[in-house]
This record gives C-alpha cells, structure tokens and sequence, in this order.
C-alpha cells in the first residue's frame, strides 16, 4: 500500500470535492486540503496538470502515487487504501451495486436537472427541471427506504457510499429550495430523508465540510450570474 | 448458484460488454433479446428507473447500468479478476471505464444524426479518441489490461467494434489509423482475443441493421 502524505484539491462550495473528505474523515487519515481559487474562470497549474483530462476538482494526491481524479473513483480508493478503517462501501456484491447504481444516477441524471434549475430562466424552463428534481428526490426516498433497512444512513448504522455521495448535495439543495421558494426534502414528502439529512449534517465527519448554506447561496448567484454572462452551458459547471 | 438472466438488445455495446464479462468469467446465463421499440414488462418491471438494457438478473434480483453490472459480476465471481488488484491501478482503471461510459454513447446513435449535429458529433468522437490516444493507452502494452484484457478493454467495445460500422454508414470519419496508432494496435489486439470475438456480433448484420435505421431518419428529415 502507498503511503505517504495525502491532499484533496477542491473548493469549499464543491460538492464533488466535499466527498473525498467526508471519507476521509471516517477513516481519520490526515490531510492538506489545497483550495482552487477561481475554478470557473482561472484553472491552476495544479489542477490542469493532474487533472488534464477533465480538468475538475476534486482531485486526491497520496504520497507517490500519480494523482487520482473522479469523486466516486476517490471514495472506492479511499475505502480500498484505508481498509482497516470503518467501511465505506457495504460489503455485499448486491448492496455495493445498488450503492453504485444510485450514485450515478445521482452524478449522472438528478445533478444535470439541479444545475439546469439554477440556470433556467423563465417560468416554463423552471418547472420543467424542478419536476425532473423533484422525481429524483422521490426515488432518493425510496431508495434510503431500501437501503437504510431501518437505520439511520443508507449506509446502516454508519455513513456509507450513498450518504457521502447524495449528502454532498445537501448544501446545494438548499440553495435551490431557497431561491425557487420550494421545499425537496421535508418532513411531509420525505420524512425518511429529512431526518437523514440532518442526522448526516451533524455528523463529525461531515459537519466541518458542509459549507454554509448562506454563504452557498451568495456564491451562487455569483456562479449564476458569471455562467449566464459567459454564455457557458450548464455542464460546465 | 442462482439463475443468472441477461435482458439485452444484440445491437447494443452496453449489452456486448456483459457478454464479454460474463463469457470471460465462464458464467452460464440465460439470454432474453428485448425488442428496444416495444419494451416488456419484464424489463419495465426490472429496471423501473432508466427503462434500459442491459439488465443482469441473478436470482431474481435486478442489477442495472453496464458499468454497475461488470463490477456486480467481477464481485461475485472472483475468480478471473477483471480489475487490478493495486488500488492505486484500479483507480486508474475505474477511471477509463467511466471516461468510456461518459464519451463514448454516442457512437451507436451517431446513425440518428446528419448535418451540423453531425459533424459536431464527429469532432467530438475525435477528441475522444485523441484523450484515449494519449492519455490512456500505454505505448507496449497490448490492452488496457496489459497482456491480459480487462474491464477496461471491454468497456471500450463500442470504439472496437461499434466506431467502424457507424463510419460507414454515416460517411463519417474519425477514426484513422495512422494518426491513432496505440489504439489502432489495441483494436486488432482486443478483437482477436477468443472470448471477444465470440462476444461481438456480427458485423455484416450491424451494416444491415444500421444501414436500414439510417434510410429510415434520412427519409424522415427529407419529408
């Protein structure tokens, strides 16, 4: 096993950067979080290098090992590395794949929808994400039904795989509960959910990462405002 | 051992990438070709979120997503790994699997597509290769995989087998082999592996298939 220092290269708004590090913390590993400054605009040196291929953050160093990049790679790596510590994945071939299966789904289907709600201009634009959101929030609710078996993470007793993967987006969620006056997970629609969510944000491994909602949505308009005045599309986000 | 079940489309790479997995594994399954325009219960019952193919079903239980479904197969039979052990090289390999899984799709759909759209697809397919060129293959190494295939080899089953029928149906041209001569290797390589070429489907019924879908869009824009 490589050994070594280990640093995460992100942002503290990135919800991607934000899963590294919630592993991390279960694992109790130390680690140099190194911050990209103006990601939107200006990429680092850094992060072009180690990245070349996508150029996004997060990115994981550890010790002489060339540079790991993809968030979900990052966990499964992290897990595999540090494996006498508190597992990420579940360790049944059946449970890992539904474990896989809703994060990309969550990466590859419901994030897309989320980001095209925050860039949607005009009102029928706006409903159109919000259902598609909305219909992904629902299944997140069943699927923490199936998952959890009664516990308090989808990952059982523990936080796992999926609550790292679908609680990075809890910051962001808010921010878009907030600007388009709607509620995603609330004790009415999603009870299951909403007490997930704040039994997760209070968790120690979580709670030193999860950035301020305030402070998020600022941001937001800013990300909002700059992808709109740059005519970028959403995927670049 | 529980019944293994494939619900698949012959047609499709996702579903050529399970055969190749489960034939390489020597897993016994049962095939169920799914007709793409008149889906079935079974499959709407097995697959309620995406409504796609391939579905692996290993006693009774559903397991979606290609990419969901090799690591699923390689976690249950073991034997035969199709990943690195290292986790550092087995980051490494998740990494093109999803780079494939990511950029990739659009070869088999590239058929729907003329004009602008078109060519923008073409370019995009040549930047594809470009990074897979460059950034992915290994100047010796004989696959992915290195002198053995892996799951990375076979997730690149569209670019081997898929990228040449589309080019000839479409007219289209990405793919070159001088200017891409690592991958250019990799495919001869990949496709004279046994289990590969008893896995890929035959190409003059591809040309066909394609050929007739690709009639069927012109002629559809021209009215």
């Amino acid at each position: 096993m490589a050994s070594g220092e280990v640093k995460v290269l992100g942002t503290w708004a990135s919800q991607f950067a934000m899963r590294p590090r919630i592993a991390l913390n279960i694992k109790s590993v130390d680690y140099e979080f190194i911050e990209e400054k103006n990601l939107l605009e200006e990429k680092s040196q850094l992060l072009l290098q180690s990245n070349p291929v996508h150029k996004k953050v997060p990115v994981l160093f550890h010790g002489d090992n060339k540079p790991i990049c993809e968030s979900l790679i990052i966990l499964q790596y992290i897990d595999e590395t540090w494996s006498s510590g508190p597992p990420i994945l579940p360790s049944d071939p059946y449970d890992r794949a539904t474990a896989r299966f809703w994060a990309a789904y969550l990466d590859d289907k419901w994030y897309p929808a989320v980001k095209s709600l925050g860039i949607a201009e005009g009102d029928e634009a706006k409903k159109t994400a919000m259902a598609q959101v909305e219909e992904g929030v629902a299944l997140m609710e069943e699927a923490f039904g199936n998952c959890s078996k009664g516990k308090g993470f989808f990952g059982g007793d523990e936080i796992g795989y999926l609550d790292i993967a679908f609680g990075s987006f809890l910051g962001w969620l808010r921010v878009v509960e907030k600007f388009n006056g709607a509620k995603l997970i609330d004790e009415a629609k999603t009870p299951g959910l909403a007490d997930w969510a704040e039994r997760l944000c209070s968790h120690a491994a979580v709670k030193d990462v999860m950035p301020d909602a305030d402070k998020l949505a600022e941001f937001a308009m800013i990300v909002v405002a700059k992808i709109r005045g740059l005519g970028l599309a959403a995927h670049s986000l | 051992m529980a019944a293994v079940k494939l619900l698949g489309a012959w047609v499709s790479p996702y579903n050529c990438r399970v055969i190749c997995a489960l034939k390489l594994k020597g897993i016994a399954y049962e095939y169920m070709e799914e007709d793409l325009l008149n889906k079935s219960p079974l499959l709407l019952q097995y697959n309620p979120v995406h409504k796609k193919i391939p579905v692996l079903v290993h006693g009774g239980r559903s397991i979606c997503e290609s990419a969901v479904i090799l690591r699923y197969i390689d976690e249950t039979w073991p034997e035969n790994p199709l990943l690195p052990a290292d986790p550092y090289e087995r980051a490494v390999a998740l990494f093109w699997i999803k780079f494939a899984d990511d950029t990739t799709f659009p070869i088999a759909m590239m058929y729907l597509i003329t004009g602008e759209e078109q060519k923008k697809a073409a370019k995009e397919c040549s930047e594809m290769l470009e990074t897979i060129e460059e950034h992915g293959l290994v100047e010796g190494k004989k696959f992915f995989g290195g002198d053995e295939i892996n799951m990375v080899d076979i997730a690149f089953c569209s670019v081997a087998h898929w990228l040449g029928v589309i080019e000839e149906v479409t007219g289209l041209k990405a793919f070159e082999p001088h200017k891409f001569p690592k991958l250019n290797s990799w495919i001869l390589n990949f496709k004279s592996v046994p289990v590969i070429k008893e896995s890929l489907p035959d190409i003059e019924t591809m040309l066909a298939f394609f050929k007739g879908r690709r009639e069927m869009v012109l002629a559809s824009k021209s009215s």
